[in-house]
């Protein structure tokens, strides 16, 4: 098994010296000296093992190293993923922070996709591997299935988000939102994911437990789904095998709408139905009591997967897309506002009889501020999926106020709840190191959260109006500089909420650490009634 | 027909229902008389297995 091991990666580090030759541009370059040394690496380590006698692990337990692995993941992409959106946020305010020094790979063009690649993939994508992995043992009562293959989907995963960040740094993007990795990316994520497909499946295949817990419905559907919309999606032909640039397979509206039939069903089935099945594990196991009805944990379920993928179309309206298909989505997306809410009333009714934990467990007053957060955003949604007021926010601020209360607000809390959850019970530890720290994170999140969506709110409207306001003539009244002056205070305002939540972050990263390294100086006084 | 039109046609009608009694389906399927049981026992599924997976003799889990 070594020995074809070695050859294996003896090829690829053949073909990786031959990309470092070969290669048309910087960016795969870079990717093919960094997958030889990646794979020089693995080589000297398999080789050393070699011949060796094998050493045994323990198979009884639970699988949770790649958990842990997972967790120190999620808390570092987390904070790499929010300070670059604190630098573009001031970027925005402050354009002279496009340093000239450091062009082009620094400027605000190249930033952004690395600032949402980093929080949706890095820090969201890790969120969901590691609580998947966590969630799928403990609800089937089974170790995880397929031995390392799970430590391939955690290094694999990670290296594919290294190559989409460096590959965005040097220029190699194919400029579709969400999805700007280049072809070859594209096709390590697919094995990745497949693995990760096959991990979980295997795990759900060999389960104890005669039922499938819900939570394993939304993380079958998420991995599933998300497979489908990336290999579609990313259908592309590359110019040549040693150059990172590749042409897409569809053109025109088609494209536009394969793209956002895409970039919605990510934010549906990546953001909405993976972070739900966390939801419906951890929120239960925080709070000590069962959902609150299984039943409309079921529906919630089917109607989400049912009406989520006819959505996209509304990023689409007033464009060459068909009338009909941009009304389907938008009917499909107003259907979507009842299940959403029902999954929302679903999360909050489980601390029925709890609510006094509210007070006192800061972790359970994260998951509660980030169920309204979605209960908030998939009602925003919906409405600004309608025509006419698209015709306002689209292109506006308010799209990026939109996105940041359900990503901040819905994903970020939950995975800070998910992670205070985990970090003690994964290292042994009775509770986090620090719980007036979490108190802390979840002030500082929670205002910074305030303020950048009510200022995106404030600078979009303005914006919005401005742009379509005439003259009794019939002109246009403002330019577009206009507009772009009237937003500073906005801007500024919304820097500050991002700086107050990437302190949180900061603060809990300090905390697991604290967690992890075993200092126990402050005990816990969750459950125990204040004062 | 081509391809394209026979593709809208059978999605407009007859998967269109299909998928519409699939989904009216579950809704039904998950108020069946019994299924109270079924969804406390299922829900109360992350209480259990906290930290070592059920021994092979021991299906029920408590």
């Amino acid at each position: 098994m070594n020995y074809v091991k070695l050859l294996v990666l003896s090829i690829v580090i053949l073909f990786a010296a031959m990309g470092i030759n070969f290669a048309r541009d910087l960016a795969y370059q870079v990717h093919a000296t960094l997958i030889l040394f990646i794979a020089a690496g693995m080589f000297i380590w398999v080789l050393r093992r070699t011949d060796e006698p094998v050493v045994q692990v323990d198979s009884n337990g639970y699988m949770d190293g790649v958990v842990r692995a997972g967790v120190i993941a999620t808390g570092f992409w987390g904070v790499v993923g929010f300070l670059v959106g604190v630098i573009i946020a001031l970027q925005l305010a402050f354009p002279v922070l496009n340093l000239d020094w450091a062009q082009p790979f620094a400027n605000f063009g190249r930033l952004r996709p690395l600032h949402t690649s980093a929080v949706i993939f890095a820090f969201g994508g890790n969120a969901l591997i590691m609580s998947s992995f966590y969630i799928v043992q403990r609800t089937c009562g089974a170790r995880l299935w397929g031995g390392n293959l799970s430590w391939f989907v955690f290094w694999g995963y990670n290296l594919f988000i290294v190559l989409a960040a460096t590959g965005y740094l040097l220029g190699a993007t194919q400029s579709k939102e969400y999805a700007e990795p280049e072809w070859y990316i594209d096709i390590w994520l697919t094995i990745v994911w497949v693995a990760f497909l096959v991990v979980f499946m295997g795990t759900i295949f060999t389960r104890r437990e005669r039922h499938i817990y819900v939570a394993n419905w939304f993380l079958l559907s998420f991995i599933v789904t998300v497979a489908m919309l990336h290999v579609v999606n990313n259908l592309s032909i590359p110019v040549s095998f040693w150059g990172s640039k590749s042409v897409q397979v569809f053109a025109g509206v088609q494209d536009a709408m394969t793209q956002w039939w895409y970039g919605h069903n990510a934010v549906g089935f990546f953001l909405t139905a993976g972070f739900l099945g966390m939801m419906y594990y951890f929120v239960p196991k925080q709070a000590g009591r069962p959902v609150f009805s299984y039943k409309l944990s079921i529906i919630h379920f089917w109607a989400l997967i049912f009406l989520y993928i006819w959505a996209g179309p509304h990023h689409l309206h007033y464009t060459a897309l068909p009338d009909w298909a941009a009304t389907l989505g938008m009917v499909f997306s107003i259907i979507l506002w009842m299940p959403s809410w029902g999954g929302m009333i679903n999360g909050l009714m489980t601390l029925q009889g709890a609510w006094d934990k509210l007070r006192t467990d800061p972790i359970i007053r994260m998951m509660v501020v980030s169920l309204a957060f979605y209960g908030m955003s998939t009602f925003e949604g919906p409405m600004m999926s309608i025509r006419a007021v698209n015709s306002l926010s689209h292109y506006t601020d308010w799209t990026i106020g939109h996105v940041h209360s359900g990503a901040l607000g819905w994903n970020g809390m939950i995975t800070f709840g998910a992670l205070y959850f985990l970090t003690p019970k994964l290292w042994g530890r009775t509770a986090m190191y620090s719980m007036s720290a979490i108190n802390w994170h979840f002030w500082l999140a929670t205002i910074g959260i305030v303020l950048y969506a009510s200022s995106m709110w404030v600078s979009g409207i303005m914006e919005g109006l401005m742009w379509r306001e005439v003259d009794a003539q019939g002109f246009l009244v403002n330019s577009f500089a206009d507009t772009v002056t009237a937003k500073f205070p906005m801007y500024v305002v919304r820097a500050l909420g991002g700086v107050m939540y990437l302190t949180g972050a900061l603060i809990m990263v300090w905390n697991m650490w604290m967690t992890i390294r075993g200092g126990q100086k402050v005990a816990a006084p969750v459950g125990i009634p204040a004062e | 027909m081509d391809t394209y039109s026979f593709l809208r046609e059978l999605a407009d009608s007859w998967v269109l229902l299909a998928l519409t009694c699939f989904f009216i389906g579950t809704i039904v399927w998950s108020f069946r008389p019994g299924s109270r049981k079924t969804h406390e026992d299922t829900a109360d599924i992350p209480f259990r297995n906290e930290t070592i997976p059920t021994p092979p003799e021991q299906e029920d889990g408590k």
